[in-house]
């Protein structure tokens, strides 16, 4: 399994530039832990169901009632790039 | 006592302080940031402090509360509004929080001054602290040792008497094992607790937020603050919050402790395993029965726990896309490029391994074989946990297979890394509770004492009696009482 991984393809899945150096090293290192992960092969999981979490969770709902929560400045406060109380995105469409 | 020592005292100390009114609580703030001043240059535990608006809250804390007028640390991942909250990452420099965490509302509805942002691994990960983008943090008892990780400002802070007490998060262990390399208690909640809202999510699934203190005790006053619903974290459990310090003072005649069979694997470090091994005679002693029981999927958990933990964080960490908040690369070439630069620009080296190993089992072909199966292995993990616990009402264990390792010892090698967390991390997977406390020391090389950890765990929300049993371990030994010599540092 672990052979199978190409960290510059995952990379790009992840949105994330990765320079030669740091693909060859994960590549080296994660192999090996998803070597060490194998060892998961060897547990009978035949009708076990698959836990996404620890304790069994199910929806939660709250009344659907509006209430107070950020003001737009507040909201872009953080914003790398605003202008005009908007968000200023790269261009997504050509 | 002389205004020198005040940032000695514990939680409780404190607190008796101020109520009788023999000091303020600007004094102790006061006290404290002389302490820190003098001694964090050498333990960097402190990423920033706001001592301006402790100030004020000082002045005006009501010292009737059970926190009243105490500063608690904060681990920089919780959201304090209008202080930073990096998570020690490049990514969010710069960031602060608009709104503050539920924990930390509650915190302040107990009196508690919220006091200092702590430094840790990148987003919490890592084991050592060292994955932190701003500093180094150094163990208190050795400074050539990391303090633990990934909550090793808080721990480290709280070993160094520059805290009172601390939050910190726990994923896989990060509150239980930098308080055992540091000598200190650490408490990680059964999972849904305690609120997870305002907490910058790792892996949403195992996360939860916890204390790092001097004593049982004073855990158990901070678990009374933070715990309980919170109508703004789907995963809060809605059970009520029961007193954790009732409890305290009890004696363990009744209570059964179970030693998994399977946690005495060989690479446990001497030292810890016979202090481990002396603190469960002493457990005995205190009138606990003490039986074996079997964890048979012991051997799986780390596996598990790396899949699982990275594939949900490489989730969670989609969110830093440099539009709303943090780090935005310049003059871009496209959209692609605008997100992969701005993440390759902003995040540290483990960050990127997760998100590229949780992308990965998370990918169409290898989801089945890799983060289904881990899923249905949680499962089976989460089974030997129940059934151990019909049996038992706590297990023991190490916390950590050993003390304080040297900085950079284990940087190159993830896997080494990973495996150092073989005690803790089933524990997040089952989502029970569980405790770290003092239980004696290794001798370094260089003749520094170095602490060990024994870990308690309980079933999910069985807090209170994690806590009695701690405590009356705690109260049976010196092992609390001890504190590392940095005064020739801070001198």
């Amino acid at each position: 399994m672990a052979s199978e991984l190409d960290v510059a393809y995952v990379a790009q899945l992840a949105r994330l530039q990765l320079t030669i150096e740091e693909t060859e090293l994960f590549q080296k290192q994660l192999g090996h832990v998803l070597k060490y992960a194998e060892k998961l092969k060897e547990v009978n999981v035949e009708g076990v169901e698959a836990a996404a979490h620890a304790v069994p969770m199910f929806n939660v709902f709250r009344a659907d009632e509006p209430c107070d929560w950020f003001a737009a400045d507040e909201a872009l406060s953080n914003a790398p790039r605003q202008a005009n109380n908007l968000f200023i995105v790269t261009k997504v469409v050509e | 006592m002389t205004k020198r020592d005040l940032p000695a005292q514990s939680i409780v100390e404190l607190r008796d302080l101020l109520r009788r009114r023999e000091i303020s609580p600007g004094e102790a703030l006061q006290a404290l940031q002389e302490r820190i001043n003098a001694v964090d240059p050498a333990i960097g535990a402190y990423l920033v402090q706001d001592f301006a608006t402790a100030m004020a809250e000082a002045e005006k804390a009501d010292v009737s509360l059970p926190l009243g007028g105490i500063p608690i640390a904060i681990k920089d991942l919780i959201n304090v509004e209008g202080q930073q909250c990096t998570c020690a990452s490049k990514i969010l420099r710069g960031y602060h929080a608009p709104y503050s965490a539920t924990v930390i509302e509650k915190l302040r509805g107990h009196g508690a001054i919220p006091f200092g942002r702590m430094n840790m691994d990148e987003f919490a990960m890592g084991s050592s602290t060292e994955n932190s983008s701003a500093q180094v943090t150094r163990n208190p008892w050795d400074l050539s040792r990391v303090p633990g990780g990934s909550s090793g400002g808080s721990a480290a802070a709280v070993a160094a008497d520059i805290a009172f007490g601390a939050l910190g998060t726990d994923t896989g262990g990060s509150i239980r094992q930098p308080a055992a390399l540091s000598g200190i208690v650490g408490f990680k909640p059964s999972y849904g607790r305690v609120s997870r809202f305002g907490l910058v999510a790792f892996a949403s699934s195992l996360d939860q937020i916890g204390s790092l203190t001097k004593t049982v005790h004073d855990s158990t006053l901070l678990m009374n603050a933070i715990a309980g619903h919170d109508s703004h974290d789907s995963t809060s459990l809605n059970a009520p919050v029961p007193d954790y310090s009732k409890n305290l003072g009890r004696d363990l005649k009744g209570i059964r402790i179970g030693l998994p069979k399977e946690y005495m694997i060989e690479g446990v470090d001497p030292a810890v395993k016979s202090a481990v091994m002396a603190a469960v005679k002493q457990l005995g002693e205190l009138g606990a029965e003490m039986v074996e029981v079997s964890l048979p999927h012991t051997d799986y958990a780390i596996s598990v726990y790396y899949i699982l933990a990275t594939a949900e964080a490489s989730a969670n960490l989609a969110r830093f896309d440099g539009v709303r908040y943090g780090h935005r690369a310049e003059n871009v070439s496209g959209l692609f490029d605008h997100y992969a630069r701005t993440r390759a620009e902003g995040f540290g080296a483990e960050v990127k391994r997760r998100i590229i190993l949780g992308t990965y089992v998370l990918s169409s072909g290898y989801y089945d074989a890799y983060y289904l199966r881990a899923q249905k292995v949680r499962e089976l993990i989460r089974q030997d946990f129940a059934r151990a616990f019909e049996k038992v009402e706590a297990l023991v264990s190490p916390t950590s297979p050993s003390p304080a390792f040297k900085l950079g010892e284990k940087t190159t090698d993830p896997l080494q890394m990973y495996l150092a967390d073989i005690f803790t991390n089933a524990a997040n997977l089952a989502g029970i509770c569980g405790i770290s406390v003092p239980c004696g020391f290794a001798e370094s090389e260089n003749g520094k004492k170095l602490p060990i950890g024994l870990q308690l765990l309980g079933k999910a929300l069985d807090e209170a009696r994690i806590f009695q049993i701690a405590h009356a371990y705690e109260q049976s030994t010196d092992w609390h009482k001890a504190r590392p010599a940095i005064e020739a540092i801070a001198a």
